[in-house]
């Protein structure tokens, strides 16, 4: 558990970045600080390291005050990640995976080997482990500030805006293997971002913070988005909050329709309507126009785009399947991808009223 | 004319010194001896000094004004030197001449040595200097893991252009009596033996590029790949690897760096 306790910055120009700020981050959770830039995410960040030492207050890490010890040592028993993944340019990424065992003094061939181990973890090809942080992606690079983090199996981790410098699609792939990675070694984290969707994906609890260090809200993310409590959590976490609550609401057994199926290679069928098409293992590939189709079914006939819904999903998910599908009925799926039905956004919609009525 | 420069360094004769002349293996040891020893205590003095202070961040007018004795003359420092150590010195000692030779080739190679040590602990991005503390190492650690490594390239293509400059000028020593290649080049302009003194001037660049390709091959072997841009894939490279070739250059960045 990481305990704020009234921890107080102000610098030396004035600034005061973070004002009393109370916050407790529970052991073995994500902790997302969120808030708008220059709120003070960064300073209360690096004040539990003490890259930033509080000008009054306590930092607490579980029982012990840090500021009982040498930062060094306290810093090599935190995980920190940076927004530019920060490698040293000059070493290998086995070495900068290594860097803290190395300071801890352990033999090279014990920290190589346990470098090795943690480049696979974070789903990277050992073969990188020779090359050069230049000879790597940003989306790499940030693995192996990641891997680097946990070298030492240390039980807190900081980690400052890690994904925002990457592209969007490499960012979600981050996202789910950092919530994978989260769910085998449950760390005690603080997570800094600007960012409100990666908050709510990520975090087990969010805390907003408002300009000027205070702190606005904690609260798990279904409650930061049903109940904000005041118009700065409310307008921070954004207009379309209700749709994206949904998210949090799982959908239960979806009552579908049969959906007629084509296959590929099949006589194109007769009518107006479109028609699903599956493979031969009853896993949707995409909608068909009979209309605009002859002879067979092709590839090149699928009109594709229509998001997935999983059974046991969320309402977001079905609610989604719907309203992104050509022929607006929403496809439904089960864990093995295999068509069950189709249902509408109204059935969806049904549902979630239901789901609001008080029990 | 070529032909006589040719013919004057190919004589056996000029290359062994006799009782009455010093020859090319003893001037060349001589010149060698007096770069050796500046470019050892600038070096004592200069990368130490730029290293701290692009550490620290302290002291940032030295290296302004450690730039600014490169405006100064160097055969008038060198003879106004002379006029004020000379007299200190008697009978057969030449300290005299030695001391005011030395001092003025410190001066020649501090500059650049320290303030492209200091550049190249500056040019270390921020993440990076940041990282190494989170990870929880200290100052000495910084400097001497992170900071030091990194700016190799750097303080490299300084020490090369002080090692350039201080073989070159090391010529004046002859102008105060002492020896080394130079002794050549004033001696042929005093008995218009031009052969002579082309010969001496040739001698010197020899040298000087000698060394450079010596200190080149160290350099290669020294610096980390990940900093060189040397590496095996043709893969993607961000940082340029600086080296002498970009000494002028870079010898501007740093000096722009402390203003
Ligand atoms: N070294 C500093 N000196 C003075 N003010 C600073 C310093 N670092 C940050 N600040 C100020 O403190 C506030 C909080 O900064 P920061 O913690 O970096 O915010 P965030 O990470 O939320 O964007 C900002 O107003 C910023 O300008
Ligand atoms: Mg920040």
């Amino acid at each position: 558990m990481i305990r704020f306790d009234r921890a107080t910055k102000k610098y030396p120009d004035g600034t005061v970045a973070v004002d009393e700020l109370e916050l407790e981050a529970p052991t073995g959770q994500i902790t997302v600080l969120v808030g708008p830039s220059g709120c003070g995410k960064t300073t209360s960040l690096r004040m539990v390291n003490r890259m930033i030492e509080p000008t009054s207050g306590t930092i607490w890490l579980d029982d012990t005050d840090t500021a009982s010890m040498p930062a060094h040592e306290l810093r090599r028993k935190i995980g920190y990640v940076i927004q530019h993944a920060g490698l040293f340019p000059h070493r290998t990424i086995v070495d900068n995976v290594a860097t803290v065992p190395y300071l801890l003094g352990t033999g090279k061939r014990e920290a190589r080997s346990r470098a090795m181990e943690l480049l696979e973890r974070v789903g990277l090809d050992p073969a990188f482990a020779k090359r050069y942080p230049a000879q790597l992606s940003g989306g790499q690079q940030q693995r192996v500030g990641v891997a680097r983090a946990l070298a030492a199996d240390p039980p807190v981790m900081l980690m400052d805006e890690p994904f925002s410098a990457v592209d969007p699609v490499v960012r979600d792939q981050l996202q789910d293997e950092f919530l994978r990675l989260q769910g085998e070694l449950g760390k005690t984290i603080v997570f800094v971002t600007h960012d409100i969707d990666e908050a709510i994906k990520l975090g087990d609890r969010v805390a907003v913070l408002r300009v000027g260090g205070t702190l606005a809200q904690v609260a798990p993310p279904a409650e930061l988005l049903s109940r904000p409590v005041d118009s700065f959590v409310a307008g921070f976490v954004g207009r379309d909050r209700g749709y994206r609550a949904l998210g949090f609401t799982e959908s239960g057994a979806l009552p579908t329709h049969d959906e007629p199926t084509a296959r590929l290679g099949e006589a194109v069928p007769q009518g107006h309507d479109l028609v699903l098409v599956v493979d031969g293992e009853q896993r949707p590939q995409g909608w068909l126009d009979p209309a605009s189709a002859r002879g067979t079914v092709e590839e090149s006939d699928l009109l594709r785009g229509g998001t997935l819904a999983t059974q046991g999903g969320t309402l977001r998910a079905a609610l989604d399947a719907c309203l992104s599908s050509p022929s607006r009925r929403g496809v439904v799926v089960d864990e093995q991808g295999r068509l069950l039905g189709s249902l509408t956004a109204r059935e969806v919609l049904d549902l979630i009223e239901r789901d609001e009525e008080p029990a | 004319m070529i032909g006589d420069t040719f013919g004057w360094l190919t004589d056996a004769a000029h290359w062994r010194s006799t009782n009455f002349d010093t020859g090319i293996w003893d001037q060349l040891l001589a010149h060698v001896g007096f770069s050796a020893i500046a470019l050892v205590v600038a070096l004592l003095v200069g990368l130490p000094l730029g290293l701290w202070i692009g550490h620290t961040g302290r002291a940032t007018w030295l290296v302004t004004v450690v730039n600014a004795v490169r405006a100064l003359p160097t055969v008038g420092v060198l003879v106004l030197l002379v006029v004020v150590i000379a007299p200190n010195f008697y009978g057969r000692t030449n300290a005299g001449y030695l001391i005011p030779t030395e001092i003025v080739l410190v001066l020649l190679a501090v500059p650049p040595i320290l303030s492209n040590a200091y550049a190249g602990v500056q040019n270390v991005p921020p993440a990076v200097r940041d990282a190494a503390f989170g990870m929880g190492m200290t100052g000495r650690q910084v400097l001497a893991r992170v900071e030091l490594p990194n700016a190799l390239p750097l303080i490299f293509s300084g020490f090369r252009s002080a090692t350039l400059q201080v073989i070159a000028t090391a010529t004046i020593a002859s102008y105060v009596t002492l020896g080394g290649l130079g002794r050549f080049i004033y001696d042929g302009l005093a008995q218009q033996d031009y052969p002579q003194m082309i010969s001496g001037g040739l001698l010197v660049a020899a040298l000087a590029l000698s060394v450079d390709l010596l200190l080149a091959l160290v350099q290669r072997y020294t610096v980390s790949r990940g900093l060189t841009g040397r590496l095996p894939r043709a893969g993607r490279v961000r940082r340029e690897g600086a080296d002498s070739r970009s000494a002028v250059l870079t010898e501007e960045l740093a000096s722009q760096g402390a203003r």
